[in-house]
């Protein structure tokens, strides 16, 4: 019965926090909610013995990509508020449509027969990963790290500082040129 | 009615559905991205939960896990994008921005 209480708890806050996400019209705001929003799925994650998982969701997530947009909010300074405000021609059918998404897919969840099997004692799932990863999911895994590194590539050239105008003199444009060669006469 | 399955579904349908709603009614591209990263918790969510109900394996947290990764990515990368609209538009407004470059 506590457990149930565990489980609410998360599922409150992680749903709470995701409307405060979504309906907060400060960017800010609405960062820091999401973070909660995190956490709670962490604690769900928790909840379905799935311990590797909501530590990794604690470190990758709350520790990585929330503190990226963040920054990214703090970077852009955009005007706190999400203005102008959202009109209701477009408010109204992304809420018809959102609502619609969820009563079919809660429908789904709770209409169908699943075939559960009763779950046994949660187990440390660290060691079960690790052993996959190295087996089955070899080729996923070694994958997962070229996209991220092809990622890390694509994300410092489009962050990179262009020059400053396609305009630029001539004799400034010369001047990069003529350090590199002597360099080279002193070298040589 | 004790806790089960489909109420951890449930959940993943309500983030799925809050980062659908966020990703068409939000104007801010950072926003936006918060709103792709309630939809990426949600389908997680439901990952890890068939995996504990249903499969009793860790195959769902492999995938799970593996959606994380990707969206380490996607957030570098769309944040990047942001910043570089950010700094040739002057704002991140998606309505404003139309062009892909100046």
């Amino acid at each position: 019965m506590s457990a149930d209480l565990v489980f609410y708890g998360f599922a409150l806050l992680t749903v709470l926090a995701g409307c405060f996400v979504v309906f907060s019209r400060n960017v800010v705001h609405a960062g820091f909610a999401l973070m909660f929003t995190l956490i709670g799925v962490a604690g769900l994650y928790a909840i379905l013995g799935a311990d590797f998982l909501a530590v990794t969701q604690t470190v990758v997530y709350i520790g990585g990509i929330l503190v990226l947009v963040l920054f990214a909010v703090m970077m852009t300074r955009v005007p706190v508020h999400d203005a102008p405000r959202r009109g209701l021609d477009r408010m109204v059918p992304a809420g018809v449509f959102a609502v619609g998404i969820f009563a079919l897919l809660y429908k789904v969840a709770t209409g169908t027969a699943w075939p559960v099997v009763e779950p046994g004692a949660a187990v440390p799932t660290a060691k079960l990963i690790g052993v996959k990863l190295m087996t089955d999911a070899i080729f996923p895994f070694e994958f997962a790290s070229l996209v991220l590194l092809v990622a890390m590539i694509g994300a410092a050239i489009l962050i990179r500082e262009r020059r400053a105008e396609p305009v630029e003199p001539a004799a400034e444009a010369d001047a990069p040129d003529e350090a590199p060669e002597n360099d080279q006469e002193v070298t040589a | 009615m004790t806790v089960g399955l489909a109420h951890f579904l449930t959940v993943g349908a309500a983030l799925f559905a809050l980062g659908l709603f966020a990703m068409m009614t939000r104007r801010n591209a950072v926003a936006l991205l918060m709103g792709v990263e309630l939809i990426l918790n949600g389908a997680n969510v439901n990952f890890v939960a068939f995996a504990r109900y249903v499969d009793g394996g860790v195959d769902g947290h492999l995938m799970a896990a593996f959606v994380i990764v990707l969206a380490a990515a996607e957030a570098a990368v769309g944040l990047a994008i942001v910043l570089a609209m950010f700094r040739n538009f002057g704002t991140v407004h998606v309505d404003t921005v139309n062009r892909l470059k100046r």
